[in-house]
């Protein structure tokens, strides 16, 4: 086997127990986006399209709600500005391939993805066949996110509203966001945004949560800061 | 949204998200991310989402709500506890939304 195919198989190999948690995520954002009215068709372009789990929960839940269509780009730019960080990072390790290399795996550069890849391109050995690892865990990732996707839209359809499916989008921000609370300068800044959401929830369009999340990382910055002078 | 302005808005956001990803692949390579922004982008999820969380949670339907009546609140405060102690995401969603689904049962929606 050459190298090639077997970094290939690698990628997708270190991915597998990545998608185990996946794939529920998946069938809960399929599900979630029929009970928020969005037609089927659209629910599984987005995946394709969009190709962003958090975000894709954000759009359904602020569509549901009625909110005006450039609210919801802004609030999904703000929700998937991280990306640029993974992009940064994994950037001097393409920086020889073709461009058409480059932009096929920085449509597939999602959190599950980079996760794995960063960790692989940081190893020692070899670099010139990683991208193939690259490519074979986001390729997993994304088969993976496109099926579970059309499961949940297929379920989602099939149970009744009174099951209060749509409450499942909050219970997934919660269990992304609190384990990620590891410090007291985190749980600040996401404290200050909880806060901030409640006091100008009035605002118009749904603006608040922008704001919010605005005044949460400015809070955290500003914290931080304080603690590196601190020091 | 009408149909055809949902499909432009997801396209939109695609084509927004995808330049975000080629940002430092392809345009800006020789380009370095300042310490700041870092530390920025790192507060980015859990602001936006928190953000999500407190409304759904308070305003259950709208308005605000801080009682017992308030089964969405109770449920959501659960799930904390369970994403706090166990960290195990399927766990907190299973938690939440069964709280919820026997809450249901008992109070009367309003």
């Amino acid at each position: 086997m050459t190298t090639s195919h077997s970094e290939f198989l690698h990628g997708i190999r270190d991915e597998l127990p990545i998608l185990l948690g996946v794939v529920p995520f998946g069938m809960i954002y399929g599900a979630s986006a029929i009970s928020a009215g969005i037609p089927a068709s659209i629910a599984q372009a987005m995946s394709c399209i969009v190709f962003a789990g958090s975000a894709q929960f954000v759009i359904a839940q602020l569509i549901a709600a009625g909110t005006p269509s450039l609210v919801v780009i802004l609030t999904a730019f703000i929700v998937n500005i991280r990306h640029m960080l993974y992009s940064a990072s994994v950037s001097s390790y393409t920086r020889k391939l073709h461009p058409l290399w480059k932009w096929l795996l920085a449509y597939l550069l999602t959190d599950e993805a980079y996760a794995v890849t960063i960790l692989h391109y940081q190893k020692p050995g070899d670099d010139a066949q990683k991208h193939q690892y690259f490519l074979g865990a986001g390729l997993a990732l994304w088969t993976t996110w496109q099926l579970s996707t059309a499961a949940g839209i297929f379920l989602g359809g099939h149970i009744p509203a009174s099951w209060s499916l749509d409450f499942t989008a909050t219970l997934t921000f919660i269990a992304l966001v609190v384990p990620a609370l590891k410090d007291h300068v985190s749980t600040t800044a996401a404290l200050a945004s909880a806060l901030t959401a409640l006091l100008v929830i009035a605002l118009p369009l749904k603006l608040g949560i922008a704001v919010a999340a605005l005044v949460g990382i400015a809070v955290g910055l500003t914290l931080e800061m304080m603690k590196t002078q601190s020091r | 949204m009408s149909q055809e302005l949902l499909w432009i808005t997801i396209i939109i956001v695609g084509l927004l998200t995808l330049s975000i990803r080629l940002s430092f692949i392809v345009f800006m390579g020789k380009m370095r991310v300042s310490s700041m922004a870092q530390q920025a982008l790192r507060f980015v999820p859990i602001a936006v989402l928190s953000a999500l969380i407190a409304p759904a949670l308070f305003f259950p339907s709208g308005s605000l709500n801080i009682s017992l009546s308030n089964i969405r609140l109770i449920a959501g405060i659960l799930a904390i506890l369970v994403a706090w102690r166990t960290r195990n995401v399927l766990l907190t969603i299973f938690t939440g939304m069964a709280c919820l689904l026997i809450l249901q049962a008992f109070v009367p929606p309003h």
